[in-house]
């Protein structure tokens, strides 16, 4: 057992039992529809459950972000993993996808049988317009701040172009963009200091907006 | 055998190149899916991932279902570890190691860096969407409609999706009730 799982357990005054944490992540899967999974694990876990605080909860956000793979999924990871360890890792994103896996599953079965179903096509293209808005919104004030730098725009710009226009391939994209980024804001340079300066604020004003958009 | 040995290692690969997350893979998903390995259709496509936005839990829960369609139950468990196993052992490593490199100058420099590279890809995934679903009036009213509305206020997203369905299956019936 590591010693964030000791914290963890330490601020929550007893040992959390698996079967909470499986139950609370179902819960959390279960009801978050249309996305917006990160807002409702901030309700079961910092709210409800108080297994950690506002801080804790942006600081895996900030390690979930980062890493590759789903917000919500890389969450329940690091909640799991700092409650119980890897057995409660993995009773978290069990509890967390086993709802949304039942439904999907379903839907899919009724969606292959209904395959020529005008009416089911037409609902599901409005529904795939509406998420183009959902997701135009979520990234918008995900990246407020860096739409409105110069450097950071041009990134933005550039992987775009890369990706959608030159259909670049991903892996090309993140090693060449990535590391040309990476040292853009390397330790000293220009960049990074003033970056520095307003680094945590900015950092949690973002983790805040996004929450709370999601909620 | 094969089928399921490609499912998984295409998926495996997706998982690991899905810095930004689920939005930020959606065209290379797209490409691997449909262009290289012709699984599903781009209107294929398009329906596995509104469905994905109609369940509850994480969206791309839609790639059980690309797993499903190529190899049944069986493509859908591997699908399902594949594409979400990578990532979870990856953040539980990460997670114990985190703390070592607070305050390194190196992990900021990653974070500043990474950050508008996401926002990039989170952009280049809406727009993989908005070329699958955007092609005539209706459609791009919904998708600009609910973008005003949220910009504007906030409100529950599920209801949304929900509301965009409804919208695109019954506006021709409306419209028709009043002929010109």
């Amino acid at each position: 057992m590591s010693d964030a799982s000791a914290v963890a357990e330490a601020q929550a005054g007893a040992r959390v039992s698996l079967g909470v944490i499986f139950w609370t992540f179902l819960m959390a899967g279960a009801i978050s529809f249309g996305g917006g999974v990160v807002a409702y694990l901030r309700e079961y876990t910092v709210s409800d459950t108080k297994w950690l605080d506002d801080e804790g909860f942006l600081d895996a956000l900030e390690i979930s972000q980062t890493l590759p793979g789903l917000n919500a999924v890389n969450m329940s990871v690091i909640i799991g993993d700092n409650l119980r360890g890897i057995p409660g890792a993995i009773a978290a994103v069990l509890g967390l996808v086993l709802p949304g896996a039942v439904v999907i599953m379903g839907l899919g079965a009724a969606w292959q049988e209904q395959a020529h179903n005008p009416q089911v096509k037409a609902f599901l293209i409005g529904v795939a317009a509406a998420a183009v808005g959902l997701l135009s919104t979520v990234t918008l004030q995900l990246g407020h701040k860096q739409f409105t730098k110069p450097l950071d725009l041009a990134i933005i710009a550039a992987t775009f172009a890369a990706v959608s226009l030159l259909r670049v391939p991903l892996y090309i994209v993140l090693v060449v963009i990535g590391s040309a980024a990476i040292w853009l804001y390397r330790p000293g340079a220009k960049h990074a200091r003033l970056e520095e300066r307003t680094r945590h604020l900015r950092e949690r004003l973002r983790h805040r907006h996004y929450i709370h958009l999601r909620h | 055998m094969a089928k399921l040995l490609n499912l998984a290692w295409v998926f495996m690969l997706l998982a690991i190149l899905a810095v930004g997350g689920g939005t930020a893979v959606l065209p290379e998903m797209q490409h691997m899916t449909v262009d290289q390995f012709h699984w599903i259709t781009n209107s294929q496509f398009r329906d596995v991932y509104s469905l994905g936005q109609v369940a509850p839990g994480p969206n791309m829960l839609m790639v059980l279902l690309i797993g499903h369609k190529m190899a049944g139950a069986m493509g859908a468990l591997v699908v399902g570890l594949a594409f979400f196993l990578p990532d979870c052992i990856l953040t539980l490593v990460a997670n114990r190691l985190w703390v070592r490199f607070e305050g390194s100058p190196w992990r900021t420099a990653v974070q500043h860096g990474m950050a508008p590279l996401a926002i990039g890809l989170m952009l280049a995934g809406t727009f993989a969407i908005a070329r699958l679903s955007i092609f005539n009036l209706t459609s791009l009213l919904i998708a600009a409609s609910i973008f005003g509305l949220l910009m504007w206020r906030h409100i529950n997203p599920a209801l949304l999706v929900l509301a965009g369905g409804l919208t695109y299956l019954l506006l021709p019936h409306v419209v028709h009730l009043f002929p010109h």
